[in-house]
C-alpha cells in the first residue's frame, strides 16, 4: 500500500468528518476545543493569509495553540518549524537561518537576529476567530521537527504530511470511542503522532502540559475518559509513583522513545490489567516503523523481518530502517547525510540477538537517554573541562530506576591538583556549579567521580563504552 | 548518620541543586508531591548509593518505586539489613 498517492494533501483535509458522538475534541490545560472547530477557527488573528508559502516558526509555551496554528498552517505555509517548548531560545536565530524562516507565531517573547515578521497568539481559546482563507490547501508544506544534535545545536528534520502520517489509518475506525493521550508535547516526533493519529481517526486527544503535576494530569485524563495513552518508560515509571495512575483506566498503553525493560511493562500490565500494552520504535528521522504487543521486553525477530512497508537490517550493529515514513532530509549548512545511497536511515541504535529476540543496547556515538531526552557526552565533557582544576573528563551512561539512565562524570584532575579528601568534595560542588550554569538540567551529572586516570584507545579518542 | 537522615540531607541538598522548594519530609508525603521531579529522584537514588553503599532498586529489579516519603525510607532501612 502506498498511503503517499492515496493520502490528503494537508491536515485540516485529511481530518476525520465522521459524525461521532460525543463530539471529538482537544483539551488543553485550561480550555478545550471541539475538533470540527478547530478545523475552522484561526489562532493567528485572521492573518492566515500573511503565512501563504512562508516559513513560519511556530514557538508558543501553549500545546493547544500550536495544535490549531497546524490546521491553519498546513497546506499554506511552505514550511512549518516546530520549536519545543524545552529547547532554548538561544538557539532561535540559528534555526531560523537554517529553516530560512520569515514569519514567526509565538506567545513568548522572541529575539531574532534579523527581525522576522511575528504573529503574537494568547493562550487559547480567547483569541480563536473564524478562519476566512480565500486559499484553497495547494501547498505541499514542509514540516521541520528539531531533535537534539552534538554540543547542544539543534538538528532540523524535514518530513512533509504522508511520511508523518504514514502509520495512521485515514477515515474512520471501529471499536468504539477512543480518546487519546500523551505525556509527550506534540511538538516532538512522539507526541505529533499522538495529534496525528487523533485528528485524522476522529478521536478526542488530551493534551499534558508541562506546568501540570502529573497526579493532577492523570486525574484530568481520567475524567476526559481517556481509553489510549503514550509516554516513554520514564513518563511511565513516574506515573506509577502516584497513587493518581489509577485514575486512568486505559484500554492500550503505549511505550516509545526509550529502550523498554520487563519490570515497566509488569507493572503497567499489573496497574492496566485489562489495557494492551504495546511498545513502539519511532525515531524523529526515521519514522514509525514497529510495535511489539506480546508483552516482553525486546524485538522479535520477525518483527525485524515482516513488517509491512518497513524495510530493516542490521548492519554493523546498528538498525538501518527504509520507508515512506522516514524524514527527507536534515536542513541547513554542512548537515550529515539522513539516509545512505540506498534510502536507508541508520538509527544509531544498537541491537543484539538473545535467544530469537533483538534487544536495543545503547547507542553506537555513546549519547545517552535520560527520560526521554538526549545527552551527548562530548557537550557535557566540555563544559566539564573548562574548570582550571580539570585535566580531561568522560562521561557516560548510570542505568537508573526512575529515568531509565543518567548521566554520569569520570574526571582526571590536573598533575598539579592533588586536593585532600574535605576539598574533593567542595571540588565536585564546583564542578557540578559549572555544568548546571551551562546545560540543561538532564545533562548535569548526578554524580562527578575523581578518577586517576581513563582509557585512551590507539586512536587517541578516549574508549567509550555504549549502553 | 542514620539511613533517614542520610536520606532527608540528600533530598535537601538536591532540593537546592535544581532549584525545587522541599515540602516537609514526613512519612506520609507523596514523593511526587515534595516538589522534586523525576530527574531529583534518579539524583538521588546515584548519591544515597555513594553515600550509603546501597541500591535497593538494583538488588530487586522488582521493587516497586515507593509513592511516599515514609515507603522510601523503609526501602533503604531493610535493603541496609
Amino acid at each position: 500500500m502506498n498511503m503517499r498517492q492515496s493520502s490528503p494533501l494537508s491536515l485540516r483535509d485529511a481530518v476525520s468528518k465522521a459524525d461521532e458522538d460525543p463530539e471529538p475534541f482537544i483539551a488543553g490545560l485550561n480550555s478545550s476545543v471541539a475538533l470540527r472547530d478547530a478545523v475552522t477557527a484561526s489562532v493567528l488573528d485572521g492573518r492566515g493569509e500573511e503565512f501563504h508559502r512562508r516559513s513560519v516558526l511556530v514557538c508558543t509555551e501553549d500545546q493547544l495553540s500550536a495544535a490549531l496554528a497546524l490546521f491553519e498552517l498546513d497546506g499554506f505555509a511552505r514550511r512549518i518549524v516546530l520549536y519545543p517548548p524545552d529547547l532554548s531560545l538561544d538557539h532561535i536565530s540559528g534555526v531560523a537561518a537554517s529553516a530560512e524562516v520569515d514569519a514567526i507565531v509565538t506567545d513568548k517573547m522572541i529575539e531574532c537576529a534579523d527581525p522576522i515578521p511575528t504573529v503574537r497568539v494568547t493562550r487559547c481559546p480567547k483569541n480563536i476567530v473564524s478562519r476566512h482563507d480565500k486559499c484553497s490547501s495547494t501547498i505541499h508544506t514542509e514540516w521541520v521537527l528539531l531533535t537534539s544534535g552534538t554540543l547542544g545545536k539543534p538538528k532540523l528534520v524535514v518530513h512533509d504530511f504522508a511520511s508523518l502520517t504514514g502509520a495512521i489509518g485515514f477515515g474512520g475506525r471501529s471499536g468504539g470511542r477512543v480518546v487519546w493521550s500523551t505525556f509527550y508535547d506534540i511538538r516532538r516526533y512522539g507526541g505529533l503522532q499522538i495529534f496525528l493519529r487523533a485528528v485524522l481517526t476522529g478521536a478526542s486527544l488530551v493534551l499534558s502540559d508541562a506546568s501540570e503535576p502529573p497526579a493532577d494530569f492523570l486525574a484530568r485524563a481520567g475524567k476526559c475518559g481517556v481509553t489510549h495513552i503514550s509516554g516513554t518508560p520514564s513518563h511511565w515509571r513516574r506515573a506509577m509513583m502516584t497513587p493518581a495512575s489509577t485514575r486512568i483506566n486505559p484500554r492500550c498503553v503505549r511505550l516509545s522513545g526509550e529502550i523498554v525493560d520487563e519490570v515497566i511493562l509488569r507493572r503497567l500490565k499489573a496497574t492496566y490489567p485489562q489495557a494492551r500494552i504495546v511498545h513502539a520504535f519511532a525515531t524523529t528521522e526515521a519514522g514509525v516503523a514497529f510495535e511489539v504487543a506480546d508483552g516482553s521486553a525486546g524485538v522479535p525477530a520477525e518483527v525485524l523481518d515482516n513488517t509491512p512497508g518497513i524495510e530493516m537490517k542490521v548492519v554493523d550493529g546498528t538498525l538501518r530502517i527504509r520507508s515512506d515514513r522516514t524524514a527527507d532530509r536534515y536542513l541547513g549548512a554542512d548537515v550529515p547525510v539522513l539516509k545512505d545511497a540506498d534510502g536507508f536511515v541508520d538509527t544509531g541504535d544498537i541491537l543484539e540477538m538473545r535467544e530469537g529476540r533483538h534487544y536495543f543496547a545503547g547507542r553506537r556515538d555513546g549519547r545517552i537517554n535520560v527520560g526521554g531526552f538526549k545527552v551527548h557526552p562530548e557537550e557535557v565533557e566540555a563544559v566539564i573541562n573548562r574548570h582550571p582544576e580539570v585535566e580531561m573528563s568522560l562521561v557516560r551512561t548510570r542505568k537508573n530506576p526512575i529515568i531509565g539512565a543518567v548521566v554520569v562524570a569520570d574526571v582526571v584532575l590536573r598533575s598539579h591538583s592533588k586536593p585532600v579528601d574535605c576539598d574533593l568534595s567542595a571540588l565536585r560542588n564546583d564542578i557540578l556549579h559549572l555544568c548546571r550554569a551551562a546545560l540543561s538540567a538532564h545533562k548535569v551529572p548526578a554524580a562527578i567521580n575523581i578518577v586517576s586516570s581513563l582509557a585512551v584507545a590507539e586512536s587517541g579518542k578516549m574508549m567509550r563504552s555504549h549502553a | 548518620m542514620t539511613i533517614r537522615a542520610e536520606i532527608e540531607d540528600q533530598f535537601r541538598q538536591v532540593a537546592v541543586e535544581y532549584d525545587r522548594r522541599l515540602a516537609p519530609l514526613t512519612d506520609n508525603l507523596e514523593l511526587l508531591n515534595s516538589g522534586l521531579d523525576s530527574l531529583c529522584f534518579a539524583v538521588v537514588v546515584v548519591r544515597l548509593e555513594r553515600a550509603l553503599g546501597i541500591d535497593p532498586f538494583s538488588a530487586s529489579e522488582d521493587a516497586a518505586f515507593p509513592v511516599t516519603f515514609g515507603q522510601f525510607v523503609s526501602l533503604y532501612e531493610h535493603a541496609a539489613k
